[in-house]
């Protein structure tokens, strides 16, 4: 048994390895390292609370079981499916908060809450509890959605009914009533703390059901935020600083990356989070407006101007994640490169469904990342590039966002539309997400190619040969 | 100095925590936007510090069986979130000396 100044020195210990861990994804180099720093500190959190515990076969049991769990799903997990992952992850995270709040309500004195038996718990710790409960319970039920709504279980669509953020506002009303209601309560009152928790799951769903799918990078990175919070609110209610330490790691990290994924849609945090937004993938163009033509070729006539070019970048979407095309592209590329033709890639930030999604799966493809290039960086050389290929992107290569009164105005894009010659692969004429049409298609520099990005590559890549 | 309530130092923790990761994850590099949000979930899987204590206790009912949920839970987390890291980190690479090919 260590003693309390023991537990919170391990403690401190632990958390300079998260820190070291975080500071790690710096750069690719030490990442791995990072990682290990990641797992090293895990462990010594997790050995020096086994001392403060009773029940280890309960508990090595459970941590072998769900890590048995953890580990087959990490190994067979496909990279594209890593966005749905993530989601079920923090959902994981949720729901165990909201266990722990209620054991920690059932027996306050075996967390050091009360001193002795049958005592009421301190206010502090009604208000700590209520937090930590309604943000794991929220996570939980929304994370499940955003999960169901990335796997495709469920359609990407917005689902809106009239009087929405007024049912919202009431039921947020109706929660925070019932935490007001467990905390003047003299004793344990399990109605209220039942209620408030069952509001909060309804809550989390309700939330999330109006986001449209490419809103999703937004979506995962604050529920990333929010699973954070929920675990340095249980922190809070368990005077655990371990808790508190990693909880607001996260909580602070997943707030970053919800800020600079609003950023790079140019779109108010709080009009994503009001959803509503957007339609399903591949929705048909807004009917109206004059009848535009563009110039559509082969795969081989595409292929032969990439040869034949100095310099090509690739852009990458959400396209290429659907259709698996990574290694095609990768093939391609080596193709390509072998003619003595420059390529490289160009990944803006919301490319996907979840922050830095592009550059997983071309790093699965085995696409070296000093090749993949982030839009701050590439955006400066389209003007001098030869071709530029676009894979299953649309709205992040859009020209309308300089048109000011656009929906999309202001969003920051590639600027592919300044290359010499464009090349768009797409399945058909149909709007992006922003339900906008793209005068990129309609330019005289540009050739469409229809088709399922995976299948045209391929056919790119042997008309390349 | 007279005696300082749990809470308060608690509070201390917490903001200069969210300070530092603050900082720390702007210094984070986009490609790897998702192995941060792989391995930021797994290191929110310390709640299962959390869920052990709900496990705990030696005097055991039924809340004993709703923490070792907790711990299962919590666990996958931890083991899938840090394996998952692993194995996309494993995939950065630079391009290899050896098969250096023309610029």
């Amino acid at each position: 048994m260590l003693s309390g100044n023991q537990v919170a020195l391990a403690y401190l210990v632990a958390s300079v390895f998260f820190i070291l861990a975080l500071k790690g994804l710096s750069s690719p180099l030490t990442s791995r390292r990072g990682n290990l720093f990641g797992m090293i500190g895990m462990a010594i959190a997790v050995a020096v609370t086994l001392t403060l515990t009773q029940n280890w076969l309960i508990i090595v049991g459970g941590i072998a079981l769900g890590g048995a769990i953890g580990a087959v799903v990490a190994r067979k997990v496909q990279m594209t499916a890593m966005p749905e992952l993530v989601a079920f992850m923090h959902s994981l995270v949720g729901l165990a908060a909201v266990l722990i709040a209620i054991a920690a309500v059932n027996n306050p004195l075996a967390f050091g809450i009360v001193k002795a038996a049958g005592e009421a718990i301190p206010l502090g710790n009604k208000l700590e509890l209520f937090i930590g409960t309604f943000v794991g319970a929220m996570t939980f039920s929304g994370s499940v959605i955003a999960f169901l709504k990335l796997s495709g279980r469920m359609s990407g669509a917005p689902i809106v009914f009239s009087g929405q953020h007024m049912v919202n506002l009431l039921m947020a009303i109706g929660m925070f009533g019932c935490g007001v209601w467990f905390f003047a309560s003299g004793g344990t009152n399990w109605t209220a703390f039942i209620a408030m928790t069952a509001i909060a799951f309804v809550l989390g769903f309700l939330i999330i059901i109006p986001i449209g799918g490419a809103d999703m990078p937004v979506v995962i990175s604050m529920l990333n935020s929010y699973s954070g919070w929920a675990a340095a609110g249980i922190g809070f209610s368990l005077n655990n600083p371990m808790l508190i330490i990693a909880g607001s790691l996260v909580g602070s990290s997943g707030a970053i990356l919800s800020y600079i994924m609003c950023k790079a849609m140019n779109r108010p945090f709080l009009s994503v989070i009001l959803g509503g937004f957007g339609t399903d993938s591949g929705a048909a163009v807004a009917a109206g407006g004059e009848q535009k033509t563009h110039r559509s070729g082969s795969a081989d006539d595409a292929a032969f101007l990439m040869g034949n070019a100095d310099s090509v970048i690739i852009v990458p979407g959400y396209g290429l994640a659907v259709a698996r095309a990574q290694h095609a592209v990768k093939e391609l590329a080596h193709k390509l490169r072998e003619k003595g033709v420059t390529v490289r890639f160009a990944i803006h930030p919301v490319a996907g469904r979840m922050p830095g999604h592009m550059n997983v799966l071309l790093a699965e493809a085995e696409i070296p990342y000093d090749q993949v290039l982030e839009m701050d960086e590439i955006n400066s050389d389209f003007p001098t590039t030869d071709v530029v290929l676009v894979l299953g992107a649309n709205d992040v290569v859009n020209p309308a966002a300089k048109t000011p009164g656009s929906p999309i105005f202001g969003m920051p894009i590639l600027e592919v539309d300044k290359a010499r010659t464009v090349m768009v692969v797409k399945r058909s004429m149909a709007a992006g997400y922003a339900g906008l049409d793209n005068d990129l298609f309609y330019m005289d520099k540009t050739m469409m190619v229809f088709g399922d990005a995976k299948k045209v590559v391929e056919d790119m890549v042997k008309a390349v040969g | 100095m007279g005696t300082v309530d749990p809470l308060i130092m608690n509070l201390m923790v917490f903001v200069l925590a969210i300070f530092v990761g603050y900082h720390v994850v702007w210094n984070v590099t986009p490609a790897l936007h998702t192995p941060l949000m792989s391995v930021t979930n797994a290191i929110s899987s310390i709640i299962l510090v959390g869920a052990m204590l709900a496990a705990g206790p030696a005097e055991a009912d039924w809340g004993v069986w709703v923490g070792a949920a907790a711990v299962v839970l919590a666990a996958v987390n931890v083991f899938g979130g840090f394996l998952v890291t692993q194995r996309m980190l494993a995939m950065f690479k630079k391009k290899e000396p050896k098969k250096l090919e023309g610029k």
